[in-house]
């Protein structure tokens, strides 16, 4: 499997490896075993080879496009107070709480 | 009598003004029809009957008391990814298993202000992150079309997705009509291959306050329904200015019902070479000529357009979209709501949260995403996609200089099983390859039952109209729906 993506390596531009896919699995907060993610580098590197035909289209006079309707956002009214107080209906979703607060694993030795 | 579940939306309305039936009766049909669909076709995650007997009895009141919404007593099929108020809400993922909003979807409030009635929260792909339906948490949608092949009787079909499970229960009588989101083409796939009538509005038109976000610069809301009147009455409900969406447009909003009749004499049709893909089944290509020829013989007029930057949408989608769902799934960390796994520190509970939560599309796209927006590929994948979504809503710009609506295949083909060409991911993806380029444009599309193909199973067309004129969809959709008179129904309906 490893080679195979090592072969791969030379016939693209840009594709990743096991440890490339280690990486980004922790950057991405998702826990995964070796077999999970030597899949996930084969799925990814097939669609990082076929998004490479992107490079055909000259973009250099082009910018980016990010909101369709070339609004600008727009600025914020006067931030008035209309909800709140609802901390107990929020919490009814929490996983862990105490004393009106989220709990989670200690963070700080 | 007509059984009620074979009226439309706008018959419905008559039969309740006329007092032929009640809201409750009604919904009690619709009920029954979910209840005997439901164990064929998984349309549905949660289904909500005690809430529906409730808000069917408070519309019948509303109803003798004078007070009559646009769509009172209508009852529907509500896509699990609209936030509803105190009602479980999964978008089909076991990250969200038991969540129930403290909150109601702005969408949803305006339908349920409009006086309808939910039946249940519809199936859809994990976060709306697929093409037919099969990466739900709460197993695939089956189409209500199954069987419609004699030779392949026990072929399960998929309903098409990520609204899934709106469109098997709009086909199979199960709802009168329902929610959908569309980032790529999750309305319009799923109602094309369904034989029945799917809206993704303009970018900007529904407020996205309370849907939960897969790819916000893509996501709209719309509807599915059986006709295309039914579609213009459900959107209306469904529009409008949000001050809690800040890409939601503050712009009057047209009553659509007055573009149904119309004539379509001298509108220009837009047919872009680009969409004759080599390799397409011919029955669709030919089907896309009639449906042109149909229109000419209406009065309107055809030109040929040019869309140059078509094949390039997918793979501008697949960077664009897991980029931006990414950072939107970032907030399933098993803190605030949703499932938690514990582990030894802060960083191994979100780790093995997100592990047990997510199914694979999911995974797959965090990580695409991830690494798309990683320092040192931005601007080659990220920047660039960005760049050529511009030249594609520029194509779009350019060819409306010429016509006043395009028409185009919404797909290549009618449905598959739903355990075929799983895989390879971007086999599935190709599905969306006529449906993703709107979304990259911002544009509305409207989808349109047009034929049964050899095989038995239903095939619509796609209209593309200018950013925010649903009107011209609405009007060129209603003179096709009569000149096709579009009948069939799927061997199962409830």
């Amino acid at each position: 499997m490893i080679d195979q993506i090592k072969r791969k390596k030379k016939d693209t531009l840009m594709s990743i490896d096991l440890e490339t896919a280690a990486k980004i699995a922790s950057l991405s907060r998702i826990a995964m075993e070796k077999p999970e993610l030597e899949a996930m580098t084969n799925d990814l590197n097939k669609i990082l080879a076929w998004v490479e035909q992107l490079n055909e289209v000259n973009t250099a006079a082009t910018e980016p496009l990010a909101n369709v309707n070339d609004e600008a956002l727009r600025w914020r009214e006067q931030d008035i107070i209309d909800d709140g107080y609802r901390a107990q209906e929020i919490l009814v979703n929490a996983p862990s709480q105490t004393a009106g607060f989220f709990t989670v694993p200690k963070v700080v030795e | 009598m007509t059984d009620l579940i074979d009226l439309t939306m706008l018959q419905a309305l008559e039969g309740l003004a006329k007092k032929s039936f009640s809201a409750q009766e009604l919904t009690a049909r619709y009920i029954a029809a979910s209840q005997k669909g439901q164990p064929q076709t998984n349309a549905y995650i949660t289904e909500t009957y005690a809430q529906a007997e409730q808000a069917a009895k408070a519309s019948d009141a509303r109803r003798a008391a004078g007070q009559v919404g646009a769509m009172e007593g209508l009852p529907l099929a509500m896509k699990d990814l609209f936030c509803t108020k105190n009602i479980r809400t999964t978008a089909a993922s076991k990250i969200l298993d038991n969540f129930i909003p403290p909150y109601e979807s702005t969408v949803s409030q305006k339908l349920l202000d409009a006086g309808t009635i939910t039946l249940g929260k519809a199936n859809l792909d994990e976060f709306a992150m697929g093409s037919i339906n099969i990466t739900s948490g709460y197993g695939p949608v089956i189409s209500p079309w199954s069987g419609a092949e004699p030779a392949k009787a026990t072929r399960k079909l998929h309903a098409g997705g990520s609204s899934g499970g709106s469109a098997a229960a709009v086909a199979a009588r199960m709802a009168l009509g329902a929610t959908g989101t569309d980032t790529g083409g999750s309305i319009r796939y799923p109602a094309a291959i369904s034989g029945i009538v799917g809206v993704k509005p303009t970018y900007g038109r529904c407020s996205r306050y309370g849907i939960i976000a897969y790819a916000s610069s893509l996501d709209q809301a719309g509807c599915l329904t059986r006709t295309v009147g039914d579609a213009a009455l459900m959107l209306r409900s469904m529009v409008g200015y949000d001050p809690k969406d800040s890409t939601s447009m503050n712009i009057a909003v047209p009553d659509y019902l007055a573009s149904l009749g119309k004539s379509v004499k001298g509108l220009k049709i837009g047919i872009p070479r680009e969409y004759r893909l080599e390799g397409m089944p011919q029955e669709t290509e030919k089907l896309w000529d009639n449906t042109a020829a149909m229109l000419q013989s209406l009065g309107a007029q055809i030109v040929n357009i040019a869309l140059p930057h078509t094949k390039y949408a997918l793979p501008t989608y697949y960077i664009l979209a897991p980029a931006e769902a990414s950072s939107n799934l970032a907030r399933y960390d098993g803190v605030r709501y949703g499932l938690r796994v514990t582990g030894e520190s802060l960083n191994a509970m979100y780790e093995n949260t997100r592990a047990a939560g997510f199914g694979a599309e999911a995974k797959r796209r965090i990580m695409m995403g991830t690494y798309v927006l990683s320092e040192g590929y931005y601007d080659a994948y990220y920047l660039k996609a960005q760049k050529v979504r511009r030249l594609i809503r520029q194509d779009f710009l350019d060819a409306f200089h010429q016509c006043d609506a395009i028409l185009t295949p919404p797909t290549t083909s009618t449905a598959f099983g739903i355990d075929e060409k799983t895989d390879d991911p971007i086999q599935i993806y190709l599905t969306d390859i006529f449906t993703v380029t709107l979304n990259l444009a911002g544009l509305p599309g409207l989808v349109l039952p047009v034929a049964l193909c050899s095989d038995g199973l239903p095939m619509g067309m796609q209209l593309i109209g200018k950013a925010f004129d649903e009107e011209t969809l609405f009007t060129l959709g209603d003179a096709l729906e009569k000149e096709v008179g579009f009948t069939a129904k799927p061997p199962f309906t409830a």
